[in-house]
């Protein structure tokens, strides 16, 4: 599928990254450039493969359930743009 | 005595261990290097307050007899690792003023092992990116000159200001991570040791995340032995990262020396690529050469998927990178461009924070992952990289280590391949399977190209073998016998 105008808006969107209008075309002609070039991937017969989801075997560790952390509202508001009272501030959510 | 700059890790623990200096001077000497080679902007913030403090403190130990592995040895940080109270900026305008709370694992062990901060160095915008143009601190450049060419050139990347600080003699050692080639390209280019550990041998935790699956930190060096004692320092088990393995970790030191008689080393005939350089098939079958030589007998191998790896990896990367970088919205830290709503505000934060490359790659990712997609190319990428991977497997029943070219090419310079994202990406053909497969990986410099820039040969090990790997580099290395130094170490300008 080619990637057009509307598909690069409506990943930009999904990506919650503005694209000016003025770059729509250009950037549709890289990334279909860069997708046209993956799609070689479909000469490979991979019909008996499973996908590799953890790159070396290993099961994950578990832990006991207890808090080891905590306390330290400061540190983690210490680089907020806009703290305020304690929280991080955001642009009005609800009306 | 040469200068305190051009020690290597190893040289440099010896003279401090002999008290011929301090780690203080040691320290003082390389700050006065990085002031000097600013031009090359390889360093986005120096830490001169905290290198000084941190040497004192290291003499101070040094004087009660408690010696650390690194005791007193300056090291410069690529600036992917979250260093406490020291800006941290990934190359992004998006991390604007981000200091982060806590110390990375990686860098808190080398501090425990008496490493002294230098400075944070410049790398790829989020390390996506072959050259280091792509940071929003704007291009490192490269300590090396063409032969008859005074163009500015790079460094490779993305560990590109670390790479410049290492063979600069900025830093004798330097951290660097490793997604699809940013520590291996770089050293290859630049003629330092540039060693990727197996996934999963040292710790994520507190890096800056680009694509997770791919990711590993590893050392920067201009000797085999140093990345052997740099990764020592490094690698081991971290509860904090849950794909951090639980082995042992071996004392890599003691492998570098032990040679390569009767290893078995495979040669993969998919490496030849078409149009590559004669110089670099030359230099590759001098590193055969030399292997057989030292009693290593060359294995011709298959690796039939190589050619696949790339585009996979550009399914695979701007997946996980669209995953991880979502976190980058104006909230909690970084850049904030305010907006009327809370969507407003995430898109032009967005919009102004990431720079062209990274903003094409998570398009891409979020492309790849979306509805409809994700099985055609997403899912497909990941059943490619099951048989990049069944591919070495198999070829490592036959064969200790795999040997081929680090880079098809000696570096460009800044601004040559910047207009085709493609192109680009081509620079890492040799490096990128090594990630898709969790194999450790380390380029050694081999010779100069006829251009005289450096060129890097390429050791694959098996998982968690990384000191075959180091056995196979030293080899190389012996042999090499690589004394070229920049042009501009040459001509005195930093040393």
């Amino acid at each position: 599928m080619a990637i057009d105008r509307s598909t690069v808006l409506k990943i930009a969107t999904l990506a919650r990254i503005r694209v000016p209008v003025e770059e729509l075309d250009h950037l549709a002609g890289e990334l279909q450039g860069i997708v046209q070039w993956v799609e070689q991937l479909n000469e490979v017969d991979v019909s008996a493969v499973e996908p590799m989801t953890s790159v070396r075997p290993m099961g994950l560790k578990r832990r006991p359930d207890r808090v080891t952390d905590g306390g330290i509202r400061d540190k983690i508001l210490a680089n907020a743009p806009e703290p305020a009272g304690g929280f991080f501030a955001v642009p009005k959510v609800v009306e | 005595m040469s200068a305190l700059t051009d020690f290597t890790i190893t040289q440099a623990l010896d003279g401090l261990a002999r008290k011929n200096f301090s780690a203080l001077e040691l320290a003082e000497a390389h700050l006065a290097a990085m002031e000097r080679a600013r031009g090359l902007n390889a360093f986005i913030t120096e830490t001169p307050d905290r290198a000084r403090a941190m040497a004192k403190a290291s003499d101070q130990r040094r004087a009660k007899g408690a010696v650390g592995l690194l005791e007193g040895i300056p090291l410069a940080i690529k600036d992917l690792f979250c260093t406490e109270s020291v800006l941290t900026t990934a190359g992004s305008h998006i991390l604007d003023g981000y200091k982060p709370q806590y110390e990375s694992t990686v860098t808190a062990k080398l501090w425990q092992a008496g490493a002294v901060m230098l400075g944070k160095t410049n790398l790829d915008e989020f390390a996506m990116g072959s050259s280091n143009i792509t940071s929003h601190y704007g291009p490192v450049e490269s300590p090396w000159k063409k032969r008859g060419d005074n163009r500015k050139l790079v460094p490779g990347g993305s560990s590109g200001g670390s790479a410049t600080a290492v063979a600069a003699r900025l830093a004798p050692g330097a951290t660097g991570t490793d997604t699809g080639g940013s520590i291996r390209q770089p050293a290859s280019f630049t003629g330092i040791v540039g060693l990727k550990p197996t996934y999963g041998r040292v710790s994520r935790w507190g890096i800056v995340a680009f694509a997770s699956s791919l990711d590993q930190a590893g050392p920067m060096t201009r000797s085999v032995a140093d990345a052997a004692l740099m990764l020592l320092a490094m690698a081991g088990h971290d509860p904090k990262d849950s794909t951090s393995a639980d082995l042992p970790v071996s004392d890599f030191r003691a492998a570098v020396e032990a040679g390569v008689k009767n290893l078995k080393i495979g040669i993969p005939k998919e490496y030849r690529v078409e149009g590559m350089p004669v110089e670099i098939e030359r230099l590759w079958a001098a590193g055969i050469d030399w292997l057989k030589q030292a009693g290593a007998e060359p294995v011709e191998i298959s690796l039939p998927h190589t050619k696949y790896a790339l585009p996979a990896y550009y399914v695979i990367a701007p997946a996980e990178a669209s995953s991880n970088l979502a976190r980058y919205d104006g909230v909690r830290y970084g850049l904030r461009v305010s907006g009327k709503s809370l969507e407003e505000m995430y898109e032009s934060t967005r919009a102004e924070g990431f720079g062209a490359e990274v903003r094409r790659r998570v398009l891409i990712g979020t492309y790849v992952l979306s509805a409809g997609y994700y099985d055609a190319y997403y899912l497909r990428a990941q059943r490619i990289r099951s048989l990049i991977l069944n591919d070495f497997t198999k070829a490592f029943e036959r064969v200790d280590a795999v040997l081929t070219p680090a880079t098809p090419s000696t570096a460009f310079a800044i601004g040559e391949k910047s207009d085709d994202p493609i192109a680009m990406y081509l620079n890492d053909v040799f490096t990128v399977p090594v990630n898709l497969a969790g194999l450790p990986g380390i380029s050694v410099p081999a010779g100069l190209g006829e251009d005289g820039l450096p060129l890097g040969l390429q050791v694959i090990g098996r998982a968690f073998d990384e000191e075959t790997v180091l056995k196979v580099a030293r080899s190389i290395e012996r042999a090499a016998d690589f004394t070229a130094v920049p042009t501009l170490v040459a001509e005195g300008g930093s040393a």
